[in-house]
């Protein structure tokens, strides 16, 4: 909707949008972007996706028009604290759902590492399936399985990068929430530059993660091919690295905006959305931390 | 906080876009986006009932007739992606669309835009399944729970299927977080949640149970996706992984998702029994908690679906408990929705007739239900046709009847106009027959030894198959007669019209508006007043 | 559309007498005669008829809550309707009501769970009156193959594989024009059935080649999963000599629906004969693996192979089914050098449903079907492959 038919709404009354273009677009790059990738991989040939990448752009260009909108809307006080209530819920239940997605692979960690890798090594109800088929394989963790899959691999040492990632991540939630502090008491300023050491944080942690992954493919034989270990260990913490990447884009645009001058000490929920949505990523981390590197 | 509603021009009450783009594709009027729901499931219902005739035609007598074996497959699959994904699940999301907001009084959906995004991915991502159809790999043929290293032999659908699952799953996930905040964001001031008719509390909680388990689903065949091209084992024990891994991941989201399907059954049934037994709903409250209930004991049954993968001991015992336990809350629904019968002042429109029949139907669904619940006997009857027995009556008696019983309900306050009363019986008992005549026999063929996903079966089967088959396609026609019904009443051709209150009986928010409800229903946030609601503060 | 045969407009009636059983009596009960199966097999074993008791108490248990709670209700229906002038009471709950039928459901389920228990610990755990394990008098050891079954008797050196009988193969394909009552135990045949001694601890470990699979036979209680790469350990013990039939339980690809599972229970004798009687060809058929044979030999015994093993999938045509199945007529891997195709059909394809048959079939078996391969059709490589070839590539 453009933006002149919003007039002279007064902010006791719950905003309604009344035309909206952007969620066909989205939805039109999304299905571009998923048709790209799943014709990319079944291809033989094609060395770059570009209909993803396409796609890709066509959801970017989305995010950022349907932002805009919701921002112009949001700096016009069209929003009262009802609508807020609603975008507060509308995150939490977002996050809620990411956490179920990242415990669906935990839970897998844990099932490969306390029942079907014992089992495959004779434990339990495995006995036979260990006499059978496997004989000899042992079934303790760290695995690539009983056919070695992907040959012998080394493991990434957890109290060199990740632990300095650990740090790195831990002392940004500290820095959002001095930033956080700051808006609450409107000094923008000391607000930004919180922020801004925020997202570098969480560009070094991830520089730091590509380097480990580096490492892991050029030097220790760990790849996403190395059984159960290495598709474990690359889904976890390339679905984190993921969201960490998403994470920091967000906090570089919440960051933009606050040089803009968006964000007032009773009202900036995209910040704290931002913060919450960090939050989250970091104690994702401390469980990957924990689960998959150290024990 | 205030609960009034600024619409963009104020003084038209009942101001629609205009032109076609604008008012359907743009739309974030929770009204028209409830009716794309349902116009979009009925259209899955008719294909997924389609490929459902095929597998019937096929199964009419031994021997095969029509389809090879490896297409049966894909039928069988994705007739049960469309039903449960495409057709039932959009239902509901329509009816939570349409009727949420106005039964708590409130101006739209929470989040409208994010509205129409949800149901705008739900064409595309269906479009991508389907053409795997007209792929030289075909359609995924490992049935619709895609189990591994089975589906992983689907070439190029995989990607395919795994890309349209993901995108289904943002939709209803989005779609939850909707409910979930109007729900707990917009009621009208004096909606307590304990005012609030049944059918928002069923949805309340499915939501929870969406938002739960669709990104397990999406995790499951994300891990399929890689194993399939990026070399992960994690279903190939070669390299330390399981494939049963992915029926416990799947199953904990497939076992809520059956509840998914039938929470909002139950409050649709719960709107429409007291309405024409003319008598409050017996025990609202025990029902809220049974809902909750059955939703909490959802997470934690999920491998009832796998005795037979050779669980240890204790894994079975477990399972089994803690299923046969969901009998108890859903025997209180049961009886609480005969106990409002009782000593009531009956009447049997069509809605109220698809309502019993539900009841008896979908009870009989959830006794072989618990009958499989017990290990042992699950030995036996396990990947039957015992189970599609079960499940189609849970599901076709169960959420299929509810939904039309509920279409029948609201569709004089939809369109303003009252459906044929004579045409909307004949559908009914035509489709009542057949459906025992369609899925009742399916119990003995399972008993009696006949495997479910089988193209063609020993001779032994062929009379309880053809019955089924004859009763299938009656229950087909029958549909294609529910859409001429539905036409009529849209176009309003030989109807009447139907008054605000529509039933004598009906009580809630939503019959104390126009027939047909105008674009935009609630506007000033008035507090709602005791005397519309169905329930209010005597327990 | 085909027309139906004589046979089935017989069926037809039947189907319409059926219905209007079903539909118009509870009558559905009372012709559970042979003919129109509609419960549970009994079965013979101990196991099997535990598990029949049980479905019977539940089923029972289902049908007088069914008749109590439709009972109100059709109650209600008749006698508490508008028509009749009554007029609506308005109470809302009663918590002695509902604390009863919490309770009572509660109660029921209880007594249901001890025999459930009971029977899972039964086939679980098996253990004897003196409360110790029951000893397993010996092992067969099950595999699951896209669509057949393996099976191997642990420590005798006889092991063969069991598929769909040719019969029901050739009358079961797409348009065969064979009218499926004419075969007897129509899909429920095999070449070779699985044969153990009565009255016989018989311990039974499953695991797959391929895909999951799900061994069942009815009679004797239970099914249980093939999963590739695990081992499931299942026993039973066959009081009654005879034959029993299943098929396969769990989706596995195309011929899920064609590959049945029977097992012939011979008395003790005769097993140990047959058995005799298997470890003698087991060895005689080493022994064709250590001989040169003629051209003639082996496109003739090569052609036996291919049908029953090649093909379902690359078709008794060689032109496959393409594109999942490819053909094998004109194709360029078997008309170059024979090294890479038996490579190919001795270890398989991963990821494919082509599996590795050096397991599977003796050499000799694998250099005849090679050579038919290549000696068909329109394929004339006119060259043989010997079973000393198979060993090759296999070291
Ligand atoms: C809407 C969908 C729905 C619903 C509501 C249910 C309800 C139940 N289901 Fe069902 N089920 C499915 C959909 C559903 N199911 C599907 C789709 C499958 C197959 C999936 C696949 O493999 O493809 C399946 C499969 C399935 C299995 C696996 C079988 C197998 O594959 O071997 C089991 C096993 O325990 C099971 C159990 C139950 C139970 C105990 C209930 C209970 O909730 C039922 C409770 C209700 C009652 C019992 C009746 C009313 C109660 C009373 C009147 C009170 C008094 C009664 C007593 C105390 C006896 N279901
Ligand atoms: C909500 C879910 C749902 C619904 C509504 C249905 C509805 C029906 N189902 Fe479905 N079914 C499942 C969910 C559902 N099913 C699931 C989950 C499975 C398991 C799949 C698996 O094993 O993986 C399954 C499997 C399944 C099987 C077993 C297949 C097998 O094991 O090989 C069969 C066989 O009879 C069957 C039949 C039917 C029939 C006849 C209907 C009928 O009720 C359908 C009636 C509706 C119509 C017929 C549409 C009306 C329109 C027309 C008739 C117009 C026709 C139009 C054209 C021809 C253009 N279903
Ligand atoms: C269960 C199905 C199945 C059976 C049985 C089967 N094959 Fe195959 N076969 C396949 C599939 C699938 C492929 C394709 C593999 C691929 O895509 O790489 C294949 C490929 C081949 C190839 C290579 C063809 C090429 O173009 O690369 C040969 C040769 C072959 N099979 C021979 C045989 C022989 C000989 C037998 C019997 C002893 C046999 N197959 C049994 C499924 C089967
Ligand atoms: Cu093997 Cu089904
Ligand atoms: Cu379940």
């Amino acid at each position: 909707m453009s933006s002149s038919e919003i007039s002279n709404k007064s902010q006791d009354q719950y905003y309604v949008p009344h035309l909206a273009k952007w969620p066909i677009v989205g939805s039109i790059g999304m299905t571009i972007a998923a048709v790209g990738a799943a014709t990319f991989m079944n291809s033989e040939t094609a060395k770059v996706p570009v209909m993803m990448y396409l796609g890709f752009a066509v959801i970017i260009f989305m995010v950022f028009g349907w932002f805009a909108e919701v921002i112009k809307e949001s700096e016009r006080k069209m929003y009262n604290t009802q609508v807020d209530a609603s975008f507060r819920m509308g995150m939490v239940w977002f996050i809620f759902s990411e956490v179920m997605f990242f415990a669906t692979f935990f839970g897998a960690l844990f099932y490969y590492r306390n029942l079907s890798v014992p089992w495959l090594g004779g434990e339990g109800t495995g006995l036979s399936t260990n006499t059978e088929l496997w004989a000899g394989y042992e079934g303790v963790w760290p695995t690539n399985g009983p056919g070695n899959v992907g040959g012998e691999f080394k493991l990434i040492d957890p109290y060199h990068l990740p632990l300095i990632n650990t740090v790195l991540l831990l002392a940004s939630s500290v820095t959002l929430t001095i930033a956080h502090h700051a808006v609450v008491a409107n000094a923008r300023k000391k607000a930004i530059i919180w922020l801004a050491a925020t997202v570098v944080l969480g560009a070094v942690f991830l520089f730091f993660q590509v380097d480990e992954y580096k490492e892991a493919y050029q030097h220790l034989n760990l790849t996403l091919e190395s059984g159960i270990y290495g598709s474990t260990f690359f889904m976890l913490t390339g679905f984190h690295g993921m969201h960490v990447t998403l994470g920091a884009i967000m906090l570089a645009v919440i960051t933009i905006r606050m040089m803009k001058g968006h964000f007032k000490p009773d009202s900036h929920f995209g910040f704290e959305a931002v913060a919450w949505y960090w939050h989250f990523v970091d104690v994702v981390w401390l469980g990957l931390f924990i689960f998959v590197y150290i024990i | 906080m205030s609960h009034a509603t600024t619409m963009d021009h104020e003084h038209d009450h009942d101001h629609k876009p205009k032109g076609f783009v604008k008012r359907w594709l743009m739309t974030t009027n929770h009204k028209d986006i409830g009716t794309l729901y349902l116009i979009f499931a009925l259209a899955m219902f008719i294909l997924g009932g389609a490929l459902a005739m095929i597998i019937r035609l096929e199964l009419f007598q031994p021997g095969l007739q029509f389809v090879n074996p490896d297409f049966f497959n894909q039928l069988t699959t994705m007739h049960a992606l469309i039903m449960v994904f495409g057709a039932v699940m959009p239902a509901f999301v329509g009816f939570a669309n349409w009727m949420i907001p106005i039964m708590i009084g409130a101006p739209d959906m929470a989040l409208p835009r994010m509205n129409n995004w949800s149901f705008w991915i739900l064409p595309f991502a269906f479009t991508m399944l389907i053409s795997t159809f007209f792929m030289e790999s075909g359609a995924p043929a490992a049935g619709w729970t895609l189990y591994p290293p089975l589906v992983l032999q689907g070439g190029d659908n995989i990607a395919f299927a795994v890309f349209a699952i993901h995108m289904l799953g943002i939709s209803s996930i989005m779609g939850a977080i909707n409910v979930i905040a109007t729900i707990m964001n917009m009621r009208a001031p004096n909606m307590g949640y304990l005012k609030m008719p049944l059918f928002v509390w069923t949805w309340l909680i499915t939501a929870f149970l969406l938002i739960a388990v669709m990104p397990v689903f999406a995790g499951a065949v994300t891990m399929l996706l890689t194993d399939a091209y990026f070399g992960t084992t994690f279903f190939n024990a070669a390299g330390g992984g399981d494939p049963v891994l992915f029926q416990h991941v799947f199953w904990f989201f497939g076992h809520p998702e059956v509840y998914i399907m039938i929470l909002p059954s139950f409050g649709i049934i719960s709107e429409i029994i007291p309405t024409f037994a003319r008598k409050p709903l017996f025990g609202y409250v025990s029902m809220v908690y049974a809902s909750a209930a059955i939703a909490f004991l959802s997470f934690i049954v999920w491998a009832h679906h796998m005795f037979s993968v050779g669980m240890p001991l204790g894994g079975e015992l477990y399972f089994m408990y803690a299923t046969m336990l969901i009998s108890i809350p859903t025997g209180v629904k049961v009886f609480n929705w005969v106990s409002t019968m009782w000593k009531g002042a009956m009447t049997f429109e069509t809605p109220m007739l698809w309502a019993l029949a539900f009841v008896i139907l979908f009870t009989i669904g959830g006794f072989s239900g618990l009958m499989m619940a017990l290990a042992p006997v699950d030995f036996q009857y396990h990947d039957t046709y015992f189970i599609v027995a079960h499940f189609h009556y849970v599901l076709v008696t169960g959420a299929v009847f509810a939904i039309i019983a509920g279409v029948y309900y609201w569709i004089p306050k939809w369109t303003g106009n009252m459906y044929s009363e004579r045409l909307g019986k004949i559908h009914f008992w035509w489709s009542a027959i057949s459906v025992n005549v369609l899925f009742f026999p399916q119990h003995f063929l399972g008993l009696a030894g006949m495997p479910r996903r089988i193209p063609d079966y020993s001779t032994q089967f062929a009379e309880f198959n053809m019955m089924s088959s004859i009763g299938g396609f009656a229950f087909g026609l029958a549909q294609v007669f529910f859409i001429y019904i539905v036409y009529r009443t849209i176009k309003g051709k030989g109807t009447t019209k139907a008054t605000d209150r529509v039933w004598e009986g009906a009580k809630g928010l939503e019959w104390f508006i126009p027939s047909p409800a105008p674009h935009h229903t609630f506007q000033d946030g008035e507090p709602v007043k005791d005397e519309h609601l169905a329930h209010v503060s005597n327990h | 559309m085909k027309k139906i045969t004589n046979g089935s407009s017989n069926r037809f009636k039947n189907v319409l007498f059926l219905i209007f059983a079903t539909v118009f009596s509870n009558a559905v009960f009372a012709i559970n005669g042979e003919k129109y199966a509609m419960n549970l097999p009994k079965g013979v074993t101990e196991f099997s008829n535990t598990v029949y008791g049980l479905h019977m108490i539940v089923l029972w248990i289902c049908i007088i809550i069914g008749v109590l709670v439709f009972g109100a209700m059709f109650y209600s229906i008749f006698a508490h309707r508008k028509s009749k002038g009554v007029k609506a009471a308005q109470f809302t709950h009663s918590t002695t009501a509902e604390i009863i039928w919490t309770v009572i459901p509660i109660l029921i389920l209880v007594v249901i769970a001890f025999p459930a228990t009971e029977a899972l610990i039964k086939m679980e755990a098996p253990s004897d009156a003196d409360g110790n394990r029951v000893e397993m008098e010996m092992t067969v050891k099950v595999t699951g193959y896209q669509w057949k079954w393996k099976y191997d008797y642990l420590g005798e050196d006889v092991s063969f594989m069991s598929s769909l009988s040719e019969k029901s193969n050739e009358a079961r394909q797409l348009n065969s024009n064979i009218d499926p009552e004419s075969v007897e135990n129509y899909l429920l045949d095999v070449d070779k059935p699985l044969v153990i001694p009565v009255n016989t601890n018989i311990r039974i470990l499953l695991t797959s080649n391929d895909v999951i699979h799900s061994w069942w036979v009815p009679s004797f209680g239970w099914k249980r999963d093939a999963i590739p790469g695990y081992v499931n350990e299942a026993w039973t013990n066959v009081p009654e000599v005879g034959i029993y039939r299943g098929q396969c339980a769990e989706l596995c690809g195309k011929d899920h629906g064609f590959m049945p599972v029977v097992v012939e229970v011979k008395s003790k004798a005769d097993y140990a004969i047959w058995l005799t009687e298997q470890k003698e060809l087991a060895a005689k058929a080493k022994d064709k693996d250590n001989i040169e044979w003629t051209k003639e030999d082996l496109m003739s015994q090569g052609k036996k192979v291919y049908n029953s093993s090649c093909a379902t999938c690359h078709q008794a045509s060689g032109k496959g089914l393409p594109p999942a199945f490819p053909a094998l007529d004109g194709n360029e891997l078997v008309n170059a050098a024979m090294e890479e195709q038996i490579k190919t059909v001795v270890f398989g394809r991963e990821g494919t449903a082509m599996s590795a048959f050096g397991s599977m079939l003796s050499d000799s078996d694998i250099a005849a079907a090679i050579t038919y391969t290549r000696n068909s059709w329109s394929n004339t490589v006119k060259d043989t492959v010997q079973p000393a070839d198979i060993k090759k590539v296999k070291e």
